[in-house]
């Protein structure tokens, strides 16, 4: 399936992706409240210097990636120009900017895996009170793996609907797209179960034996 | 354990499937995207608890770097948005719409799973997603309204409809799917 991730190499995807969430997680606090604008205009040349450091097609990417929340940014600046607080509006468009980019930085230069094994790493300390990471592992693939699926066969469908219909396809697709997806998750469970299903943490059926 | 996993787990899939097939039209043409459909059904048809779940596992996978938001969008930046309010009250929304049709046994299913939609997917939801814009952007109430509820508010109320038909559906054909009433 298609990630965000930048094929390219640089110095900040070798940086640990724990670290880089780290530092996002803070970046983003000591954001929060400031409300001067040299050092948020700062702070957004501190981010371009960034995807710069990695290259032209990083800054590309990442204009490519923050061009929705350019919207928002347009509708937040209309409506305090609308009521006269216009440099209140330029605020927080900027530190808006900032957040977004070093965000898209950080999922840009981060592989899919290692934010995988982050997110599981995080989640074990809730092990004790009865989470199931090798659970959530398996979730997280079965949801990669029926996105695609469904994806196609909803597209099946409206193709059916054409072939009969001259009007367009409408939202009664939906329904047998979902009844798709609940027998495939019957197929599915039951198929798990076959293969010795998930186990408890820390029992491993299939090695039993 | 392997039905109620796989369950939450297709459910997060469709969440996604609906955001990114091309855009289904309403009779007089008008363009919804689905997403938020997605998120009535996880509470109408799984329940609060799982639905919950199953929102949660859509956002983690958006949050890790799939561009599996309408339009294509993904990545951490996605809660770095003011409008990130919506996503985060997504599994709440899901939970509460769950949490009526668990709730409320008796009754027409159409009817129940459309005010739960209503309650949870609507009134809940955007609470949620007003607090937080106001908070980041410092937008008083009424400018929060006009950003950004009044726009999207007809549309979402046709797709709470849509959700009461579609779950009704489900519950004639697939009974014993429909977790929420299991």
């Amino acid at each position: 399936m298609l990630t965000l991730t930048l094929e390219q190499q640089s110095w900040a995807h070798r940086v640990p992706v724990g670290r880089k969430l780290l530092v996002l997680f803070g970046a983003t606090l000591f954001l929060f409240p400031v409300v001067s604008l040299p050092i948020l205009l700062g702070c957004l040349g501190v981010v371009t210097i960034l995807y710069l450091s990695v290259g032209l097609v990083a800054l590309k990417a990442g204009l490519s990636m923050a061009r929705p929340i350019v919207l928002v940014c347009a509708i937040i600046l209309g409506y305090h120009l609308f009521i006269g607080q216009l440099l209140a509006g330029i605020g927080i468009t900027l530190k808006i900017l900032a957040m977004v980019g070093f965000a898209n930085f950080v999922t840009m230069t981060s592989r899919l895996s290692d934010m995988m094994e982050v997110t599981i790493w995080m989640l074990s300390p809730f092990e004790r009170f009865g989470a199931n990471t090798r659970a959530v592992a398996m979730a997280f693939a079965l949801v990669m793996r029926f996105t695609p699926v469904l994806i196609h066969k909803g597209s099946a469908l409206t193709e059916a609907w054409r072939a009969r219909s001259a009007a367009r396809a409408k939202w009664h697709v939906t329904i047998p797209l979902v009844l798709l997806a609940l027998d495939d998750a019957e197929n599915v469970a039951e198929a798990l179960r076959a293969r010795g299903g998930m186990g408890q943490n820390g029992d491993t059926p299939w090695n039993e034996t | 354990m392997e039905r109620n996993l796989v369950y939450i787990a297709l459910f997060a899939a469709l969440i996604a499937a609906l955001g990114l097939l091309p855009k289904i039209t309403l009779g007089s043409g008008i363009p919804i995207t689905a997403q938020s459909l997605g998120i009535m059904l996880c509470g109408t048809i799984l329940g609060a608890k799982r639905g919950a779940l199953a929102v949660l596992l859509f956002l983690g996978l958006v949050a890790i770097g799939l561009p599996l938001l309408a339009g294509g969008r993904g990545g951490l930046a996605s809660f770095a948005s003011p409008w990130a309010g919506f996503l985060f009250g997504f599994p709440v929304a899901a939970f509460v719409t769950g949490l009526v049709v668990e709730k409320w046994r008796g009754g027409n299913m159409a009817l129940v799973a459309g005010v739960g939609a209503i309650i949870g997917g609507i009134v809940v939801l955007y609470l949620i997603a007003l607090a937080y814009y106001m908070v980041m952007t410092g937008t008083p109430l009424m400018g929060a309204v006009t950003t950004v509820a009044l726009p999207f508010i007809p549309g979402d109320l046709i797709k709470a409809v849509l959700a009461a038909l579609i779950t009704q559906a489900i519950w004639k054909a697939r009974p014993n799917a429909v977790l929420s009433r299991a």
